[in-house]
């Protein structure tokens, strides 16, 4: 309760809203301003004379009559193919999740169950391997994708990017494992159940706020991966992120500029819904690891 | 749980990373000890009616028997490590030995690629880590003590510059600073200079990463902090005030040793993380102002020659540096697991 003694002086208050107001503006502004600027042509979005022209859109007005065209998003979707990439990112981005959770719950849950010294120095290895850049690692595939013939495909990149994803969902399944009272298995396993018929009627109906959190991370990473899939994929395996960099390169022409505005306000438009819907998990997750340890 | 038991348990997930994460590091350390194969050459002779002339050709048989012998190239020790491109010894030696000041011979660095990736990477990664957690625990401060209806809204939109992709938080940004940009034509306005480019300087172009980066990081920072704030004992903060410590004394005083551990723990993970910084490089095509490490390797692989070799190299040295940064986290686990033993 904020007794007398807690209250703010004026002074205070005001310089707190006005730093608060700064950061939500700073945060929040840039992602509304690319919103609504993508749907102006680009003498508006990148006026020489007069900056208020990408609020108003003189051009725009003046090429197709209204204020607002949907140019820029037709280009990048139809005429370049975003859609591609687009399904393409859905893919990798399902299985990655399932395959990671799978052989994450496992992995997780064997380590949060087992009292041997060897569960520390596994530990320790994953965290190691969760620290290397990913980038690190792309030399060493390549050589041996290309004599095996599997370079450019998507399921190669899948498989990749699970491989990379297991340290940090190991680390953090193992954290909510440890959370189950083991008396819960333990119990079962009286009764005469195996570890794994444990496992599977008693964990897994528990364990699902855990693996939704881990889940949203997993999503992330594969999402927002520019480094491996811009290596390991072929032009047209695309997935998002990469599709939007070779944007850059090529379609610095008059007006294709757009097109990469286009896409990249759509390839935010899922994070944006994701955050609004899972906020709480999101949160617990990033605090999970921090708060523990 | 028996060892039997965990093995089958733990197995896919430690066959995962054996083939994609341990293998590939092996294969990266040995590839960076070997240079490819130089094509064999042959001369011939061609004679005619105006004489002869020396004609030089690859010798294909001949290459590719030496392929075949010796596939991974011929063993070259750890030349390519101090190769121009990489720790360039031989360079540093001449520099120090012909210049005459500091600057001069910090001048001859800044041409080396290895080293110039390395100046802004330190600096970058030195810069952002101590501003993002100062900024971040601001905005904690700042938010838990709003009204509680309010700090929902408030966590959503400071969540979003991290949450979304680097490369497209980089570009969201970059087509803002843009000289033709809302921001850009803002800083022509305040600096009263219409010709004034951030693209264009390299000292501004640093700057503007920094920012980015501060800004993708500090809702990380924002978020544990907050978490945190939500477990500082009320007694503590109470006997404070009575004992009339002002409102930066409680902050001081109370809250930052409370939070220590969670500042060590963002510390050392945004270290770690912002030693790797690589899309803004190529979010904000600034290339020809700041490189990393990963820059480099992202560089030395695209394009139409793959550099395996050079860059591979420079993966090891960057596993090396991180290895570095990664130490005192090794050490705190190792503590945290003998505390609860």
């Amino acid at each position: 309760m904020a007794s007398k003694a807690q209250e703010k002086p004026v002074g205070l208050r005001i310089a707190l809203t006005a730093f608060l107001v700064v950061w939500l503006v700073a945060a929040a502004f840039p992602f509304f301003w690319t919103l609504w600027g993508s749907f102006k042509v680009e003498l508006d979005f990148f006026s020489i004379t007069n900056w208020r022209a990408a609020l108003t859109g003189p051009r725009t007005e003046f090429t197709y009559d209204r204020p607002f065209t949907g140019a820029g998003y037709a280009g990048a979707w139809l005429q370049e193919e975003f859609w591609r990439s687009v399904i393409n990112t859905f893919i990798v981005c399902f299985f990655v999740v399932c395959i990671s959770l799978t052989l994450g719950t496992l992995g997780g849950y064997a380590l949060s169950r087992s009292g041997h010294n060897y569960v520390f120095w596994l530990l320790i290895t994953a965290l190691i391997f969760r620290a290397l850049p990913p980038i690190t690692l792309v030399s060493g595939y390549l050589p041996p994708f290309f004599q095996w013939n599997i370079w450019g495909y998507l399921p190669t990149s899948i498989i990749v990017l699970v491989a990379i994803n297991q340290p940090f969902t190991l680390w953090m399944l193992h954290s909510f494992f440890q959370k189950i009272p083991k008396e819960l298995d333990e119990s079962a396993k009286v009764d005469g159940c195996t570890q794994f018929q444990a496992f599977r009627h008693v964990i897994i109906p528990v364990m699902w706020p855990g693996v939704i959190t881990t889940g949203l991370f997993s999503f992330l990473l594969a999402y927002n991966d520019f480094a491996v899939t811009a290596m390991l994929l072929s032009e047209s395996n695309r997935t998002m992120i990469p599709a939007i960099a070779a944007f850059l390169g090529t379609t610095q022409t008059e007006g294709n500029v757009m097109f990469a505005v286009a896409a990249v306000v759509s390839a935010t438009v899922p994070l944006f819904i994701m955050v609004m819907f899972f906020q709480r998990q999101i949160v617990s997750g990033l605090t999970a690891g921090a708060v523990k340890g | 749980m028996k060892h039997k038991t965990f093995f089958w348990f733990f197995l896919p997930t430690a066959m995962a990373m054996l083939v994609f994460i341990a293998a590939p590091i092996v294969s990266v350390v040995m590839q960076s000890l070997f240079l490819p194969h130089e094509a064999v050459l042959i001369q011939v002779e061609n004679c005619g009616p105006f004489g002869c002339t020396q004609q030089t050709s690859i010798d294909q048989e001949a290459t590719q028997a030496l392929r075949d012998a010796a596939p991974m190239g011929r063993f070259a020790g750890l030349e390519i490590y101090f190769d121009r491109g990489h720790l360039a010894t031989a360079e540093i030696a001449q520099a120090w030995r012909t210049s005459d000041s500091w600057g001069a011979f910090f001048g001859e660095l800044n041409n080396l690629p290895f080293y110039r990736a390395m100046a802004f990477t330190l600096t970058y990664t030195f810069t952002v880590t101590p501003l993002l957690i100062a900024l971040g625990f601001f905005i904690a401060v700042g938010v838990n003590s709003v009204a509680r209806q309010l700090r929902g809204f408030l966590i959503f939109f400071s969540l979003l510059p991290m949450i979304v992709t680097p490369l497209v938080g980089s570009l969201i940004l970059f087509w803002m600073i843009d000289a033709r940009g809302i921001l850009g034509n803002l800083i022509q306005f305040l600096a009263n200079d219409p010709d004034l480019s951030l693209k264009a300087s390299t000292p501004l172009m640093w700057v503007s990463l920094i920012v980015y980066g501060i800004w993708s990081s500090a809702p990380f920072a924002f978020v544990v902090f907050y978490a945190g704030l939500q477990t500082v004992p009320q007694d503590t903060l109470e006997s404070a005030q009575i004992d009339g410590a002002t409102r930066w004394q409680q902050i001081r005083y109370v809250l930052v040793p409370h939070l220590m551990p969670l500042i060590t723990f963002v510390a050392l993970i945004q270290l770690m993380d912002n030693f790797r910084v690589f899309e803004p490089i190529v979010g904000f095509s600034a290339q020809a102002h700041a490189t990393s490490l990963s820059w480099i390797i992202f560089n030395d692989l695209g394009g139409e020659t793959r550099q395996l070799a050079a860059a591979a190299t420079t993966s090891v040295l960057t596993v090396l540096c991180v290895a570095l940064l990664l130490t005192p986290v090794l050490v705190r686990t190792w503590r945290d697991f003998k505390g609860k033993a």
